[in-house]
């Protein structure tokens, strides 16, 4: 295959990408959009191995990898549960820094092509730049892996000065950077090399350490933005416009994922990423005493008549809902009511969840139609004339301080106007506040029910009263 | 030391509710009370004596017994004289009062030295006190009843239909006032087919009654009409003209009339005149609910059903009792509510704590002391019309998708623009033209990334995720040029080391190659309509 074929290719399978994003656009046409990426990605391969760069004595290792790596893969895709989702993809992007990484280092000390003056600066700049995220990338995704998972502890690591130590680090980087770009040799260039990849390394583990759980889906989007970049960068390095394509259109997708979650919650990028909730505003329940008024706590039994002489149902689901994998039953119940001639909605909060999507992918999974299924916009103006709005394991995205209290420390933020309904009932383990912190004055609503316990085991014994 | 409650038989005429059920029995004696009921005091709500037994309590065979042994009594009605005579000192009587319209038998409760909570004073402006709000449970189901009455004696279908007989109209309902008794009534007319109209002097409550699924019909005067505590208050000289028309037109197009007006401490405003009811269709029906206070038509005459001008105006001032089971069981519940406030201990001791804005307003009688009225409440101001709908987050937004938010302001554009000028002049001054080739591609992708992106639907925020992180292991192609490029002469590389980096990258991005689109795959079969 010739360059101008390999070339040619490669801006088929950039179409093919770009259609792929936009596929996403709605369901009805996503599972187009997928094969669209399929088919690119394949395209752009068969057009690199049989292409000009490649020779044949490297398509015997090349097969092995793909198919070791392949076979993890699809193994791996077939096993996860929806719940797991966010869990498997940070690990995947740890995957794409990794591998940025070792391309990097690989093209480094590759002696193949030999450039002088301006072109090798920006040539190691590049390199230098490539690993830097991809180290970035790597250590911060495999931290985000384990705090979704639940091996290391969801609550921000605050480590003291903790924004001096990144400031350090940053200087670090640039000056080490410079006698990288100075050195003579390759075994020079080296030692400056692998102080920046640990440097790069632990600010990873130090940036999603300092995140807490509920600002999650953010970093998760924010991870997604930089295994893009990572891959762009390394595109500038190898000089290969496909990379750099793909590698811009992942990252500014990861990019407005993570903006449009940090609107959602009404924090600034720089906050989120700076780490802890509250460390401006000093101590963490900021707002003026506790909500006054006393809760009403309801049965499951109780839960079911009432749901039975409602017309209209909106299910607010939260993360809570996804730590007992409840989905299954809540769809349960929904369809037992649809069957009795309710109509059953459900509201989803942007940042429900641990990840851009959360609750939808896992609702789906359930089959729950989405057409039922709507988003915060959408269905805000609904609650008013809706008869029983049930919240399942969420808290501060039903929060009304948020719109009511300005002294709250989730005040602005977009909520789910649950309290407007006829009467709302919330689904939790115990009274303990959310992940902000903030004592949530819903609960102490007059038209509000408490029905404590295990989200599944209550819902479970609501769908067996509901059937009686 | 527990209290007894008692719970006499209610000894006024035609009174069928009685103060407690069975259910709330029950729940009285988890709260550590001890529970004595008169004999036959729940039999014309039908809960014989053996329910009452069965949910614990004990049957008093007389009312001297009943009331010697009751350290609460629970009442529906007002006590009479003769039952005050019987009201041992210390007792505390929960029930129906009225202080303003019985100052004789304020007096006298007072002499017996105890302390009297009458529910007809909950201060129904304290969302907490809602709860306990019998006077609101009891207009719910007057205005039920009313409708049930009206239909009863109307002579024809309330909604309208098409038969093989012929064409039937629906009937035209008018409701007067619409507190709860208005909303409940207007709501029951709604559900039995007729066209219903209602109106209030206070402007507010129009949307409720459109909500309803009932037209509003305003008078054509500018005058705001909330009296305070949910009440409406008397009107101007030209606002009442104005309504005077109002419902003139409307007797003459409708059916049947439910009016529920009712100012607090002052008779029944007079909304229907006898011209008016003459000018009705004959066999139309009027509901006065407001008859024990007077009535809101010149023709009634509380307590009975009277035909005039061909218009049965019907009188009843005991449509709560006429329901006598229901109306109970909401009373018993507003007592039980009540009391569960009056003992947080759950002990069975009561604490009438003065404290409490709720328990205050309530209490007219603290251990012979009148105590009534109580002073204002102090209420928190109403939310003032929230700062946030002048300037809402988010509110506005087109429902799919996010669009690009709002345009930025012209100085953050400046800035922006002037930021980026800069580093595109660095960029220009100082890179190579190979550089830049590749930088062109790159800024256009970010662009087109940006424009595909935005359009994405927030559901499907995860499989672009993941299918953006399946399409990221592009970076295989990185490694797959790394493994055996073909080489020019005379130029040697450390191939080994690079084969092994190649391959592991290789693996490494496979991994997220298929598992990627495989998993996305998975999702997006999972959406289905």
């Amino acid at each position: 295959m010739s360059a101008s074929l390999a070339t040619v290719s490669y801006i088929g399978a950039t179409i093919l990408f770009i259609l792929s994003l936009g596929g996403l656009s709605n369901p009805e046409t996503s599972r187009r959009g997928n094969y669209f990426g399929m088919i690119g990605m394949a395209l752009a391969v068969f057009a690199t191995v049989f292409g000009p760069q490649v020779t044949w004595g490297g398509v015997p290792w090349i097969i092995i990898a793909m198919t070791i790596g392949g076979s993890v893969g699809l193994y791996a895709a077939r096993k996860v549960q929806m719940t797991q989702m966010p869990e498997l993809v940070a690990l995947m992007h740890s995957l794409v820094g990794l591998a940025a990484c070792l391309v990097g280092f690989a093209s480094y000390i590759d002696t193949a092509t030999v450039l002088t003056g301006a072109e090798k600066s920006i040539h190691e700049l590049e390199i230098y730049i490539g690993i830097l995220i991809g180290a970035v990338t790597f250590s911060g995704s495999l931290i985000a892996f384990g705090k979704l998972s639940g091996k290391i502890g969801g609550k921000p690591l605050l480590l003291p000065a903790r924004h001096w130590l990144n400031l350090a680090g940053l200087i670090i980087v640039f000056w080490v950077g410079g006698s990288f770009v100075n050195a003579e040799t390759i075994s020079g260039g080296f030692f400056p090399l692998i102080v920046m990849t640990i440097i790069a390394l632990a600010f990873g583990v130090h940036m999603v350490m300092a995140i807490g759980g509920a600002d999650m889906p953010v970093v998760v989007s924010m991870l997604n933005s930089y295994s893009g970049w990572a891959a762009a960068a390394t595109g500038f390095m190898l000089s290969n416009d496909l990379l750099i394509v793909t590698g811009a259109l992942v990252g500014s997708s990861g990019a407005i994922l993570s903006y449009i979650m940090c609107r959602a919650m009404n924090r600034n990028f720089i906050s989120v990423i700076a780490g802890g909730f509250g460390t401006a505003g000093g101590t963490v329940v900021a707002s003026d005493g506790q909500p006054a008024g006393e809760v009403t706590a309801i049965s499951a039994q109780e839960t079911a008549e009432l749901l039975k002489d409602s017309k209209s149902v909106i299910i607010v689901p939260g993360y809570g809902m996804a730590v007992a994998q409840a989905q299954h039953t809540v769809y349960e119940i929904t369809k037992h009511l649809r069957e009795k001639g309710v109509t059953v909605r459900f509201g989803i909060h942007p940042v429900a969840g641990r990840m851009p999507g959360h609750m939808n992918v896992l609702l789906a999974e359930a089959k729950v139609p989405y057409d039922i299924v709507m988003e915060m916009d959408e269905i805000n103006d609904d609650f008013p004339s809706t008869d029983v709005t049930m919240v399942i394991g969420a808290n501060d995205i039903v929060n009304p301080a948020a719109q009511e209290d300005p002294n709250s420390p989730i005040a602005g933020m977009p909520v789910l106007e649950v309290w407007k309904a006829k009467t709302s009932i919330v689904m939790k383990r115990s009274m303990a506040s959310g992940y902000a912190g903030v004592d949530n004055p819903l609960f102490y609503k007059e038209n509000n029910r408490m029905l404590f316990g295990d989200a599944k085991k209550m819902l479970d014994e609501v769908l067996t009263a509901l059937k009686a | 030391m527990s209290l007894i409650i008692g719970v006499p038989k209610e000894i006024y005429p035609n009174e069928k509710r009685v103060a407690t059920v069975p259910d709330v029995v029950e729940k009285l004696i988890k709260l550590g009370f001890g529970v004595v009921v008169e004999t036959g005091a729940g039999a014309l709500a039908n809960f014989s004596d053996e329910t009452y037994v069965a949910a614990g309590a004990t049957i008093a065979g007389s009312a001297v017994e009943l009331w010697n042994s009751s350290g609460i009594v629970f009442k529906v009605r007002a006590p009479s004289m003769e039952e005050v005579a019987l009201i041992k000192e210390g007792t505390t009587l929960i029930g129906f009062i009225w202080p303003a319209q019985n100052p004789e038998l304020m007096q006298a409760l007072t002499a017996r030295k105890i302390t009297v909570l009458a529910m007809d004073c909950v201060p129904r402006q304290l969302s907490r006190a809602q709860k306990m709000d019998a006077l609101s449970s009891m207009a719910n189901i007057a205005g039920y009843r009313a409708v049930v009455e009206a239909a009863n004696q109307f002579g024809r279908f309330f909604t309208g239909q098409i038969t093989a007989a012929g064409k039937v109209p629906p009937a035209k309902v008018f409701v007067a006032g619409a507190g709860v008794a208005g909303l409940a009534a207007l709501g029951t007319a709604v559900s039995l087919g007729a066209i219903v109209r209602a109106n209030d002097t206070r402007s507010e409550v129009a949307d409720q009654v459109k909500s309803m699924g009932a037209e509003f019909v305003k008078v054509d005067y500018e005058e705001e009409g909330s009296g305070g505590g949910g009440y409406a208050k008397v009107m101007s000289e030209g606002f009442q003209q104005a309504q005077r028309e109002m419902y003139a037109q409307q007797a003459r197009e409708v059916d049947i009339i439910i009016t529920t007006a009712l100012i607090p401490g002052k008779p029944a405003p007079r909304l229907i005149t006898a011209e008016m009811v003459q000018s009705m269709r004959a066999g139309s029906v009027i509901v006065d609910m407001a008859a024990e206070q007077g009535g809101n038509c010149e023709l009634t005459v509380p307590g009975e059903v009277v035909v005039r001008h061909g218009v049965t105006i019907i009188g009843y001032a005991d449509l709560p009792s006429r329901l006598s089971k229901q109306a109970s069981t909401l009373y018993a519940t507003n007592l039980l509510r009540l009391t569960e406030e009056l003992c947080k201990t759950k002990d069975g001791v009561i604490d009438v704590n003065m404290g409490d804005d709720a328990i205050r307003g309530l209490t007219v009688i603290k251990d012979g002391e009148i105590t009534w009225p109580p002073p204002p409440l102090v209420l928190p101001a109403p939310p003032a019309p929230k700062a946030a709908s002048a300037a809402p987050v988010s509110a506005k937004k087109s429902s799919h998708g996010h669009g690009a938010g709002e345009p930025m302001s012209v100085k953050t554009l400046s800035i922006v623009f002037g930021i980026g000028a800069l580093a595109f002049w660095f960029v220009g001054a100082h890179a190579p033209a190979a550089f830049l080739g590749h930088f062109t591609v790159f800024i256009l992708a970010c662009f087109v990334g940006y424009m595909v992106v935005w359009n994405v639907t927030p559901a499907l925020h995860t499989p672009l995720m993941s299918v953006t992180n399946a399409i990221s292991s592009i970076i295989v192609i990185g490694a797959l040029v790394q493994i055996s490029p073909p080489l020019a002469e005379g130029i040697s590389r450390p191939g080994g080391w690079i084969g092994i980096l190649a391959v592991v990258g290789i693996i490494l991005t496979s991994i997220n190659m298929f598992g990627g689109f495989a998993v996305t795959k998975r999702m997006l079969s999972m959406f289905r309509k």
